[in-house]
């Protein structure tokens, strides 16, 4: 029987080891070649853009498309990127808070109705958004509620998942001491719940912002068949629409790839300052079964 | 109020505001939808403007199965399904095992990189993936064509699998994400005893890693078989840029184009049922099919 040398049993891991990485660094690759791209392409005039290399500079001029961007028709873009924070933003607050409220109440109350409202809640978690996007238009356009503010941030509010979230958050780490300590104060329970009990659930009312934050900042096919307006356009209906003329008119091939590199930077920000959240999140609620 | 009484109204007080958005905006649609599917908008008249909404029943519904193009796009989606999802969950296992066997300041560098395209928004995702698929502009096309490659994925054949790349860009880091919250969640006496006893680290990830995230994995792919369902975006990036995306391409595609295009809105909501129903059937088919191995 060959007898493995220590030698060869060290030379062996090292090689498993210099594969591990090279696939990890591969990924790595895949997944940072796009923004990558981008944020070079962003320094590219038009001619550059087709005529160089992708991967590297070409007479760079970001200051340059940074301007032509943000003042293309009247400025337009930061229109739509304020829209996008408060369709995104606001939708999330509100969300946020509908879900602090149920969760709690689901998570420390017993009442009648309890696990059918709490069933009902979880079977929508199974309901895509976009299963709802041409029904909520239909509604809506019978009432005459298309085409505002109020028609892409109203159901934007609605998550099911944050619901799940905040009771099983609320069901560890608001004790029932608290709630009793509340009440022999002489607290009223909404008082309970707005100072105690919202600090207590500060990491789940975190996660759960964060999730609907990005699920309606994803959410296209709602913002598309609600709205008509341009000026009503958030970020990503903006960059469509421009890249849907560009042909006609192709500086918007720049201002397209421009603008996405400058709407992206926020949220890269944002994804890997807060990418905590997003495990403990899941770690809390989702994978315990 | 009694204090008594104040505590028992205060739970359906909280769960009150919830529930009226859930009502209004979740389950009314719902129910709208599919009350709008069973009817049908007749136009007559000069220029349309007298007509008629009436009953059809399931017409609509036998309509929407009769349509070839519909049903196509439908078969689109399962195939590009059965192929993406499993590939994604597969890629995202097997880097989240890998990470876990590197070094800490190593993996929480990969993971990083790897749960970034996660906050990029899907059209923007779609939006440099074009501009990653078109010649002229592409570097990726550039550099296979420089060694001899000259791949279009734009093309008919191509620009199914070139949109499934967009959606795994996508999500494949979180799926790591969610994959590595459960590894970390096992306790390490399991792998020091296994290591103890002399399994390898193939071993031990076959034997003890993989059937312990199995929930996560489960997790992972039943909202990686909703979403793919839903595939909208991504294709409708695409059109403008290639001719190979019709406006039938995806279920919901064709249940926009019906809405906006033909104008047939009733046509349309009987579409977004049948994928709703379709989504539901085969999501929870697979949780069924998972439990009932478990318990095996």
């Amino acid at each position: 029987m060959p007898v493995t040398t220590r030698r060869s049993a060290t030379s062996s891991a090292a090689r498993s080891r210099t594969v591990v990485l090279t696939v990890l660094i591969l990924a790595g690759i895949y997944f940072l070649l796009p923004i990558v791209w981008v944020g070079i392409a962003f320094t590219k005039t038009s001619a550059d853009l087709f005529g160089s290399f992708g991967l590297w500079f070409s007479d760079p001029r970001p200051v340059d498309n940074f301007l032509l961007i943000i003042q293309h028709e009247n400025g337009i873009f930061l229109r739509w990127m304020a829209n996008s924070a408060l369709y995104a933003g606001g939708g999330a607050l509100a969300a946020m808070l509908l879900c602090a409220a149920a969760g709690y109440a689901l998570a420390k109350f017993e009442f009648t109705g309890r696990e059918t409202i709490f069933n009902i809640i979880l079977g929508g978690v199974l309901v895509p958004s976009t299963a709802l996007a041409l029904p909520l238009y239909l509604l809506a356009s019978q009432l005459h509620l298309t085409n505002s503010y109020w028609a892409v941030l109203l159901p934007s509010m609605v998550n099911p998942f944050g619901v799940y979230l905040c009771r099983i958050y609320a069901e560890g780490a608001v004790s029932d001491e608290l709630i009793e300590a509340g009440r022999v104060d002489g607290a009223s329970e909404f008082s309970i719940f707005a100072k105690l009990v919202f600090r207590v659930m500060t990491p789940a009312l975190v996660t759960v912002f964060l999730f609907s934050f990005v699920s309606i900042w994803n959410n296209y096919f709602l913002a598309l068949v609600m709205l008509s307006d341009r000026d009503l356009y958030p970020i990503t209906l903006g960059l469509s629409t421009w890249l849907g003329y560009a042909d006609r008119q192709p500086v918007l091939y720049q201002l397209t790839v421009g603008g996405a590199f400058i709407a992206i930077i926020p949220l890269i920000a944002l994804t890997l300052s807060l990418q905590r959240f997003w495990r403990s999140g899941l770690t809390e609620g989702s994978v315990k079964g | 109020m009694s204090r008594r009484r104040q505590a028992r109204i205060a739970p359906y007080m909280f769960v009150l505001p919830f529930g009226i958005f859930f009502l209004l905006f979740f389950i009314l649609p719902i129910v709208y939808g599919a009350y709008e599917s069973l009817f049908q908008v007749t136009r007559s008249g000069l220029l349309g403007g007298e007509g008629s909404k009436d009953f059809v029943g399931v017409q609509n519904y036998a309509q929407a199965i009769a349509d070839e193009r519909f049903v196509d796009s439908i078969g689109r989606v399962l195939l590009l399904g059965a192929v993406q999802v499993p590939l994604m969950i597969v890629m995202a296992l097997v880097l989240a095992l890998l990470l876990d066997s590197v070094s800490a300041r190593f993996s929480s560098f990969f993971r990083a990189a790897y749960f970034l395209p996660y906050g990029v928004p899907g059209v923007i995702a779609s939006i440099l993936w074009a501009f990653l698929y078109v010649p002229g502009i592409s570097p990726i096309v550039e550099v296979l064509g420089g060694v001899g490659i000259n791949h279009d994925f734009l093309s008919q054949g191509n620009v199914l699998w070139s949109i499934g790349n967009i959606v795994i860009w996508q999500l494949a880091g979180y799926n790591v994400l969610v994959i590595t919250a459960q590894l970390k969640s096992i306790p390490g006496e399991l792998f020091e005893s296994a290591r103890v006893d002399g399994a390898s680290s193939l071993q031990i990830a076959r034997r003890i890693k993989i059937p312990l995230v199995r929930p996560a994995l489960i997790l992972t792919t039943v909202f990686a078989i909703i979403g793919i369902l839903q595939l909208f975006a991504e294709p409708m990036i695409l059109r403008p840029i290639t001719g190979s995306v019709s406006s039938t391409f995806t279920p919901n595609l064709t249940a926009y184009n019906e809405a906006f295009v033909n104008n047939n809105y009733n046509l349309a909501a009987t579409q977004a049922v049948i994928i709703a129903g379709i989504t539901f059937v085969l999501s929870f088919g697979f949780l069924r099919a998972m439990r009932r191995k478990a318990s095996l």
